[in-house]
């Protein structure tokens, strides 16, 4: 299922703000791609290109290329609600829909797209929601409220509702930056089984979580205020962490800033 | 959902204060400092009992008026025909007859006002809050805010002077729920657009995230979510049209008969009933007949509040 | 700020193609659903604007014929005789009567009905404020007709004697001198829309002064304000857009308020005197019209009200204009 992306000389605006540089790089499938940075530095911005959900704040544009597999992101004829169908996406608030039970959550992206089959929703909601980690929590009270759920649940409810439409790649911006810290390890747990079948790239602003789950780590930065922000490096989260080639990664790593 | 709760949890790092907002704690304090601070103090309770003064005061007619209209309204209503029957051969200083041809005649014609300003009011606020941008949207948003200051004797004018004198066309119960119409579109624009900015942009990005075109989004999720206010909002507006009498003075005279074709002339409403007897009211007869309308009319649009809180109480959104 | 609502500065830029300008954002696609969806919902907008903009013109188109035949100075005749082969008639007498009677209303309801807002949100014991919120918000609800009634019945002999009163010890100042009226006077609808409107008032503003924000409440009091300092330096700034809006539809609702006066309403006799006393009689523009409904048949006394009914639509988008600029100035400021 899991794709590869290829991105090369990204540029990201927001109007006639250009909010993020000539990023390349590549994400490998079945692997987990950290990317960390000081606050404003683009990371976010960058990660929303992938499945193309900047567009829904108004006056946002990208130049470039974004490749999923053979599939060009940005092509005219690409339709962007089929892209965000393919690439998956988990918010840093937690937000299941409040007006529907846990079941209807899990069953939201399908359902919303047309399908109806009770069986086929039965089926894909529960392996969702084992998928999410979540389903010995839940399972004897799918009707009730997603909301009612504990925030690292709600969290793993978004998850199990992003899979249940069966992407290929999963993204998630800061995933646990609302979370205790027992649910956050309960969501790092997950991404590294998620893993075995998910391309997924994560924005986090937690140097630990990024060496914890990531397989390689991208360091974004900002030359100054004002400036787009940049892709300083990408390499192994171990290179990164105890090696990296740039200065100003080794200075972000050992908390000389950011 | 709510910032204040945030702000407000221990998280903050502060000790929480116990004492209540301009509770005793605080002006006891006050009372030790010297003379500058007692004259806060004193204003502080000038001010205290103004407003406990203006609110006594405020009450008074409103008290008056909701009582007046129940006590000299209520055996009306206990009366079978009231329910029932109307008021033909019925003259001024008859006691009898019914209000039913009256509350037929107004949720006729509120129900057909609906049917039009509902779809027309909650796709405005559809248009400006997901959709408007720029020059567009703020001339619509100004033109709502024209639409709700417009006096509905100027609506109902208005109306008459494009049915009747331009189309030549009769006086008619749709005539008025036209002019009804312009009168609740900008209630439930205005109501319906405070609902829908209060769904917080992350559900539209979950919805969009699953690849969910916007209108499906719109719809299942932000229309869905927002659906007990714009119910409430609906209900206000109804209820504000259905007292209107002015436009219904102009467009649709009133009959003491019963009739329910909107597009027929002569049409029967509660407040044209009231109105009716306008010059009676030393009869005994009339006076009754006015109270008892009035009542109904009151107890009509009650209802309508008591059913919009009862939906927006099952629709809620769970928490 | 979101991003859903508001107008942003990015509005105006080129797209990703630098051709055409973005409107909005591109969530909405070129499938059918949202070509249609989006379709209908800019339509029901621009509906909008041509509902307005008809009312203007079609009021404006049949008000002309009538202008021009007439004898009379429009705006400055106190004369109503539109029919005939020499149509006359001018509004002052409506214009007087109407402002006059609203600028009571308002002197009276917006001080009460923030008080009693501020009461209902800041000063009132918890258990009461949710009933006697309802209780205001049922009354803003009771028909217009209602209030007529009661004002014509029950409140006018209770006024009575009041105004006499006045009229007696006042009589030498202008405004309360005696004008002979027996029936409902212009202090007396203002006083009735005054409490018509207080309602409004009172709903509106409560509901703002609900919203302000605790920090910003808990922020003066931590600096040792009393519970009015407070009132005075967080709640009635934050509030004070909304109350203006809420004044400004209740004055839009005083002005145009019909069938209550028309209850109320003392005709004057043609070519009565001018006084510029308070106790005096004089229709408005919207009981004047209302009670002449029946005069219809004929179109040039139709161009006639419709001139007035003009007048009064004119007046009221000034008013909304004005309340509309003030809040927009002060959001600028606030934000």
């Amino acid at each position: 299922m899991a794709k590869r992306i290829d991105v090369s000389d990204l540029n990201v605006y927001y109007g006639s703000f250009k909010a993020v540089e000539g990023v390349s790089m590549t994400v490998e499938p079945r692997s987990v791609t950290a990317f960390i940075g000081p606050s404003g530095c683009g990371k976010s911005t960058f990660l929303r290109t992938l499945n193309r959900m900047h567009e829904v704040i108004p006056g946002g544009r990208v130049e470039g290329k974004v490749m999923l597999d053979d599939q060009d992101l940005y092509a005219a004829s690409m339709d962007p609600v089929t892209v965000r169908r393919t690439v998956g996406m988990v918010f840093q608030r937690p937000n299941p829909f409040p007006t529907m039970s846990i079941y209807d959550n899990v069953a939201a992206g399908l359902r919303l797209n047309g399908v109806k089959n009770k069986k086929t929703l039965d089926g894909i909601v529960e392996s969702s929601l084992k998928g999410a980690n979540l389903w010995n929590e839940v399972k004897d009270r799918l009707n009730k409220p997603g909301a009612g759920l504990s925030g690292g649940q709600q969290q793993r409810l978004c998850i199990a509702r992003a899979i249940a439409v069966q992407p290929q790649v999963l993204l998630m911006d800061e995933p646990c930056s609302a979370l205790d810290p027992i649910s956050t390890l309960a969501i790092e747990d997950l991404i590294n089984e998620l893993k075995n079948d998910y391309t997924i790239v994560i924005v986090t602003h937690n140097m630990q979580q990024a060496a914890r789950v990531s397989d390689r780590t991208a360091f974004f930065n900002l030359k100054a205020t004002g400036e787009p922000g940049r892709l300083v490096e990408v390499d192994d989260t171990t290179r990164i962490f105890n090696n990296p080639s740039q200065q100003a990664t080794e200075d972000y790593i050992s908390g000389r800033f950011g | 959902m709510s910032t204040v709760t945030e702000s407000r949890g221990p998280a903050d790092g502060v000790t929480p204060d116990t004492t209540p907002p301009g509770g005793k704690g605080g002006r006891d304090v006050l009372r030790e400092m010297d003379n500058p601070h007692r004259v806060r103090a004193v204003k502080d309770v000038v001010a205290k009992v103004v407003m406990w003064f203006a609110f006594a005061l405020a009450m008074i007619p409103l008290v008056w008026i909701l009582t007046t209209v129940v006590a000299k309204g209520v055996h009306m209503l206990g009366s079978a025909t009231w329910w029932t029957g109307n008021q033909r051969n019925i003259n001024s200083d008859d006691f009898g007859g019914g209000a039913r041809h009256a509350i037929e005649g107004t949720l006729e014609m509120v129900g057909m006002t609906t049917l039009i300003a509902v779809p027309i009011g909650i796709m405005t606020a559809v248009y400006l809050v997901e959709y408007g941008r720029g020059g567009l949207a703020r001339a619509i948003s100004f033109m709502v805010d024209i639409l709700s200051g417009i006096p509905s004797i100027v609506a109902g004018l208005f109306i008459y002077a494009v049915v009747v004198t331009t189309f030549g066309l009769r006086q008619s119960g749709f005539a008025a729920s036209l002019a009804l119409v312009l009168l609740m579109i900008p209630v439930i624009v205005r109501s319906t657009e405070e609902m829908l900015k209060l769904v917080p942009n992350e559900l539209r990005e979950a919805s969009y995230a699953l690849g969910v075109p916007k209108w499906v989004t719109v719809v299942k999720v932000v229309l869905r979510t927002a659906f007990s206010g714009i119910i409430t909002g609906v209900l206000l507006g109804v209820a504000r049209v259905m007292g209107e009498t002015a436009p219904l003075l102009i467009l649709a005279p009133y009959t003491k008969n019963f009739q329910r074709d909107l597009f027929n002339g002569n049409f029967p409403t509660l407040p044209m009933m009231i109105n009716q007897d306008r010059g009676d009211l030393a009869l005994p007869a009339a006076a009754e007949r006015m109270w008892g309308a009035a009542l109904t009319l009151i107890l009509l649009v009650l209802l309508l509040n008591v059913i919009g809180r009862v939906v927006a109480h099952f629709n809620a959104v769970k928490k | 700020m979101s991003t859903v609502t508001g107008v942003s500065a990015a509005d105006e830029l080129p797209g990703p193609d630098g051709g055409t300008p973005l409107r909005g954002d591109r969530a909405s696609t070129g499938r059918l659903g949202d070509r249609l969806f989006g379709g209908f919902a800019t339509f029901s907008g621009v509906l909008v604007i041509a509902i307005v903009t008809l009312i203007a013109v079609f009021l404006v188109v049949q008000a002309i014929p009538a202008l021009t035949n007439n004898s009379e100075n429009f705006f400055t005749s106190r004369v109503w005789a539109p029919g005939g082969e020499k149509p006359a008639f001018g509004v002052l007498e409506f214009l007087w009567t109407t402002v006059a009677a609203s600028t009571i209303a308002m002197l009276i309801a917006v001080p009460v009905g923030v008080a009693v807002a501020l009461f209902l949100t800041q000063y009132a014991p918890v258990w009461m404020r949710r009933p006697a919120a309802g209780l205001v918000d049922l009354l803003a609800a009771v028909p217009s007709i209602v209030y007529g009634l009661w004002g014509l019945i029950v409140f006018f002999p209770v006024w009575k004697p009041v105004q006499q009163w006045v009229e007696d010890k006042l009589g030498w100042f202008p405004l309360f001198g005696t004008a002979g009226i027996t029936g409902g006077t212009i202090a007396f609808i203002g006083v009735v829309l005054a409490i018509m409107v207080l309602p409004i008032v009172t709903a509106l503003s409560r509901e703002v002064f609900d919203q302000t924000p605790a920090t910003h409440k808990e922020g003066a009091l931590a600096l040792g304000a009393t519970q009015w300092e407070m009132i005075r330096t967080a709640v009635l700034p934050f509030g004070k857009p909304g109350v203006i809006s809420a004044a400004m539809l209740a004055l839009g609702r005083a002005l145009g308020e019909t069938i209550a006066v028309t209850f109320l309403v003392s005709a004057l006799p043609d070519g009565a005197k001018w006084t510029w006393s308070l106790f005096n009689g004089g229709e408005t523009f919207a009981s004047k019209i209302a009670n002449n409904a029946s005069e219809f048949s004929n179109p040039s006394k139709t161009g006639a009200y419709i001139a007035a009914g003009l007048v009064l639509f004119v007046l009221t988008f000034v008013v909304n204009s004005i309340a509309r600029i003030v809040i927009e100035r002060r959001k600028a400021f606030s934000e």
